[in-house]
């Protein structure tokens, strides 16, 4: 539990931090659970340094091959110390960033929502599982860039970053679908010890395809870096933390863990070793142009993932081990560096490198530190960028290479390193020496210690590892690529003096060529400002967005009118094809074996009723009053017919919604037009003539192959076990209460929803219904009838007592929850009706939004109550008790729940039927003025 | 009898059917209420036509109606209604908002959408 619970907890206590209004206490909440959860990870170490694999598994939908599965291997620990380690310091830098007037608890739980997804990424165990915190991460990303949310940049940014991401998420979705299919299990356990029949299978260059466009997106490989540098609208440490250490290498950590399964093929060799080494290359020449030094620092982050790429590509042992190194480098270095340009940005009001000049007199310490981040990215000897590039410089030099890729891979290396070492010159040089700039929006000034600490740590980090590398990042990265590469893992040197070897000439001559590049670079800008202007990513991508949107406007507009007729009629006419073509082919005999009965007399006049009446309702359509009278006709026969072919529950809830649905359209149709108007042309009226009998056609048939058809049903195992299990006789409402007590439950909620939205749609909303009857003449007021009012009233203690009955017997006999619940509605109606609204609201005011919540509560209560007696949900109970008096009677939890039924019917049902009673009605205002003034009253009385 | 219902399930749908189609909004609504008693009695009668033998369970009674479509229907008629209710507001909302019942918030003034 523990393995799971370093995931979880960021991910559970995201909210917390919103929940302070003072500023310390968002990032200190923030941090004591980051730290919790670094404390849960580190307790793992000597398991995962002595080379096991703590693993926590828990079954989640076994049918779908999810389950809740976490593991702590070498790499994903090096993974999680990352992450929740630079978290760490994000939260205490962000503390000084993050302006006051911005919400900071929400950016707290924004940033702790990302860190549990990305430790779910690193640390699942199911391929599934991991996918679904794969899009976590993608949201999050879109939640922090999009921090700002009154500035276009970013929110178009964020939008960028999730349709890319998302959409190569979907890609690995399907591709890890594949993958699961052909090893069968989605577990990794089972995934990486099945390479050789992954790589045999026909689908492998599907699923290898599938999963790579995946990582690409997201770890911004070309074609799709582009989004990257427009993500850096987002805050700065957002910036630092996901999208140059922790986000962005989502993509490389994927392929780094799937090496040993899909990696050691030509195809997986060219695709990703091309892709590596052109981003790599692309976006390093891209990063000496920039002069946002976010912008620059987001281009070299590409590069380096390019170069990270690059090497899982090459798919050798030592490849493998320098691409897990120089993860952990570029983490260190390039958090660091972006912590500092958030510096640079917070206290002299800009990041333009143009602009800024001189700095290291005002701010000596984020001098000396950026001195030693741009080192480490420029690749100097005695920073731990360079320990890792001298790694990758000797693997592009492998004898394994043959043909045109033995000169291009390191040529390309090189050329890309010589560009590193260019801008990170500039971006140095520019900002810290020369002449100091004096138009700065702000004055400059070293920042407080608390921001330094931070970007401090992280350039210490390079140092040490730059110098000690065996002491302080030997035992990490070597349990991190151990846990790729398994029995494979390579004879490694890290020390800083390799020798005099060939790795280090090429380094030489990348430094020197850098050197010389920012020299010449005012010829360098000249030629790339004409490059620039015809290939922008940005451009390309929101034509292409806008294309999309117009090809898709014009499709719309051919096929979708506005005319909802014509929808409906395309509709039915579809599902009759649908309905008809399968059995256009079949040759079995349309009707079944079972005999036909004959019917009695009584049943064939109900009937015909029935029959008559629904004709009567279309053909009286027009006169409305006169169609809802025919319909309620038909309602009742429906009712009838339940009770007549043993079902009187259904009987009973039929009769009383009919009761209610009729009130409900008489209320309505009180403020619509009395008549239809003739609109339709005799050729509309016959094509839907035609569509309609074909419809019921369709459906009696179907229903004469269904009665005609043997019986076999799976009921009897409800017939069986409601007495003994339900401890109720009457088995429908066993089956609502108890065996399927949690459809119940969804069903309930759809009512109260239905409630609430109607409520919401009728809220503030004003009507005028017609002023006169369809005859013309102007509506008389009368007096409600005497009779009816004197009748009602008593009426409704009864009627209350007998819907306790009813909701009482309903365990055994026909009734229950529902029913109850529609004859109280019923009853209370009854009273509006009979004595007007200024009479009744006063007397009934229960807030029927109450009622209705309080019925969920008690449902889901009850159902949680078994919970706590370690049942699962809504398990139910019963036990038979003997009071004097009453004498034996059965108690049972189900009740409760039926109990939640009813309550949830009753207030959804009166919220909507008051609410509509309320709106344009003079009574209705004069209702709530007077409560108003009662209110007052009290107020004051008290 | 299974004619019967049968018929009375088709009669249902059609004319549900033909109400569904209508220009109004208020047809609609009394059409989708009809479709819905259709679906609830073919539902229902999946369970087949049981005469006097409700699923009360009995000590003398042996053979019992089908329980698990009724429990079905029961719960899809209370949620019919909520379907239902929420059509007729949404009915009444857009006639005030838009003034006028038209299933396509504008009447069919000449220009004729939908071939003739």
């Amino acid at each position: 539990m523990n393995i799971a619970l370093i995931a979880l907890l960021p991910l559970l206590g995201a909210f917390i931090p919103c929940l302070f209004y003072n500023r310390n206490l968002n990032a200190a909440s923030a941090g004591v659970i980051a730290g919790f959860s670094l404390l849960l990870l580190l307790l793992q170490a000597p398991a995962v340094f002595s080379g096991d694999i703590p693993l926590y598994t828990r079954s989640w939908i076994p049918a779908m091959g999810l389950t809740f599965a976490f593991r702590v291997s070498g790499f994903g620990f090096l993974f999680a110390l990352l992450v929740l380690g630079i978290g760490l310091l994000i939260v205490l830098y962000a503390r000084y960033y993050i302006a006051a007037e911005d919400p900071m608890g929400r950016f707290y739980t924004y940033l702790l929502f990302f860190m549990g997804s990305m430790l779910g990424i690193v640390l699942s165990e199911n391929l599934l599982l991991l996918m679904v915190f794969w899009e976590l991460t993608s949201i999050s990303s879109f939640l922090l860039i999009g921090f700002w949310r009154d500035r276009t940049d970013a929110r178009q940014g964020a939008f960028m970053a999730l349709v890319i991401t998302a959409g190569g998420g979907f890609a690995m979705l399907a591709g890890f679908l594949l993958l699961g299919h052909i090893v069968g299990s989605f577990e990794l356990t089972d995934i990486l010890a099945a390479g050789q029949i992954v790589q045999a299978h026909p689908l492998y260059p599907v699923t290898l395809i599938l999963i790579l466009a995946g990582a690409f997106t997201k770890s911004a490989q070309f074609p799709f870096q582009f989004w990257l540098p427009h993500a850096m609208a987002a805050p700065t440490p957002v910036s630092a933390f996901l999208h140059s250490a922790t986000m962005v290498k989502a993509g490389v950590f994927l392929l780094a863990l799937l090496v040993p399964v899909l990696s050691g093929t030509a195809l997986w060799f060219t695709i990703v070793t091309a892709t590596g080494l052109i981003t790599l290359v692309f976006a390093a020449y891209m990063a000496m142009f920039k002069d946002d030094l976010k912008g620059l620092l987001a281009y070299s982050t590409v590069s380096h993932l390019g170069l990270i790429t690059f090497l899982l590509g090459l798919g050798t042992p030592l490849a493998v081990f320098a691409a897990v190194f120089h993860i952990f480098n570029h983490a260190a270095f390039k958090a660091g560096l972006f912590l500092l340009a958030g510096i640079i940005d917070h206290e002299t009001g800009t990041r333009d490198i143009l602009r800024l000049s001189g700095l290291k007199k005002t701010m000596p310490v984020t001098a000396a530190l950026t001195v030693i981040g741009s080192g480490a990215m420029a690749g100097v000897p005695l920073f731990n960028g360079f320990l890792s590039k001298e790694m990758f410089l000797a693997e592009t030099l492998a004898p394994g290479l043959t043909g045109a890729w033995s000169w291009i891979l390191p040529a390309g290396a090189v050329l890309a390193a010589a560009f590193a070492v260019a801008y990170s010159i500039r971006m140095l040089h520019g900002v810290f020496w020369g002449k100091p700039a004096e138009d700065l929006p702000s004055h400059p000034h070293e920042p407080p210690v608390g921001m330094i600490l931070s970007p401090a740590f992280l350039m210490a980090v390079c140092v040490l590892v730059g110098i000690f590398p065996a002491f302080f990042a030997g035992p990490l990265v070597k349990a991190g690529a151990g846990a790729i590469l398994g029995p494979d893992m390579p004879p490694y040197h890290m020390a800083v003096w390799h020798g005099f070897n060939m790795a280090l000439i090429l380094s030489i001559i990348a430094l020197a060529g850098g050197v010389v590049f920012y020299r010449q670079r005012q010829r360098l800008f000249d030629a790339h400002v004409w490059c620039s202007r015809n290939l922008d990513g940005k451009t390309l991508f929101e034509s292409l967005v806008s294309q999309m949107v117009h090809i898709g406007e014009m499709v719309t507009g051919y096929t979708e009118n506005g005319s909802f007729q014509r929808y409906s009629a395309l509709l039915i006419g579809s599902a009759l094809v649908l309905g008809v073509s399968p059995f256009v082919r079949d040759s079995a005999p349309f009707l079944g074996s079972v005999p036909l009965t004959i019917p009695d007399p009584v049943t064939l006049v109900m009937g015909l009723i029935l029959i008559s009446a629904a004709i009567a309702t279309v053909v009286t359509h027009r006169i409305r009053i006169l169609s809802i009278i025919m319909l309620g006709t038909v309602g009742l026969m429906v009712s009838l017919a339940f009770s007549r072919f043993s079902a009187p529950d259904l009987a009973l809830t039929q009769i009383s919604v009919e009761l209610v649905t009729i009130i409900l359209m008489m209320m309505a149709l009180h403020m619509l037009p009395r008549i239809t108007p003739k609109e339709s042309s005799s050729c509309r009226k016959w094509r839907d003539i035609v569509l309609s009998v074909l419809a019921g056609g369709g459906a009696a048939a179907v229903m004469m192959a269904v009665l005609t058809r043997p019986f076999d049903t799976i009921s009897d195992f409800f017939l069986a076990h409601s007495v003994p299990g339900g401890g109720g006789s009457n088995v429908v409402n066993v089956i609502l209460v108890d065996f399927r007590g949690f459809d119940t439950l969804g069903e309930i909620t759809v009512l109260v929803i239905a409630g609430l939205v109607i409520y919401a749609l009728l809220h503030n909303f004003d009507i005028t219904g017609p002023r006169t009857d369809a005859q013309g003449y102007p509506w008389s007021r009368d007096r409600f009838p005497i009779i009816l009012v004197n009748i009602t009233r008593p009426l409704l203690p009864l009627a209350l007592l007998f819907s306790v009955y009813i909701f009482l017997r309903g365990h055994n006999d026909p009734g229950g929850g529902f029913i109850a619940g529609l004859i109280t509605v019923a009853v209370l109606i009854l009273q509006y009706i009979a004595s007007g609204i200024v009479w009744t609201r006063p007397r009934f005011h229960f807030d029927n939004h109450v009622i209705m919540a309080l019925g969920l509560i008690v449902a889901l209560v009850t159902g949680f109550g078994s919970w706590v007696v370690g049942y699962p949900f809504l398990t139910s109970t019963f036990a038979y008790v003997t009071l004097p008096l009453v004498g034996k009677f059965e108690i049972a939890s189900a009740m409760a729940f039926d109990l939640g039924v009813y309550l949830a019917v009753v207030g959804s049902i009166m919220l909507v039927l008051v609410k509509l009673g309320t709106i344009n009605s003079s009574d209705a205002q004069i209702v709530s003025t007077t409560f108003q003034r009662e209110k007052e009253i009290q107020k004051e009385g008290h | 009898m299974e004619i019967l219902v049968a018929a009375s399930v088709g009669v249902m749908v059609a004319c549900g059917v033909y109400l569904i189609l209508r220009a109004r909004t208020f047809p609609v609504v009394v059409g989708l209420t009809l479709i819905s008693f259709g679906v609830n009695i073919f539902l229902f009668a999946t369970g087949r036509l049981h005469t006097n033998l409700p699923a009360i369970i009995t000590s003398e009674q042996i053979r019992y109606a089908d329980p698990l479509p009724q429990a079905l229907v029961l719960t899809a008629i209370v949620i019919g209604f909520a379907m239902i209710a929420f059509v007729v507001v949404l009915a009444l909302r857009a006639s005030g908002e838009l003034h006028t019942d038209h299933v396509d918030g504008q009447p069919d003034d000449g220009r004729q959408k939908d071939g003739p």
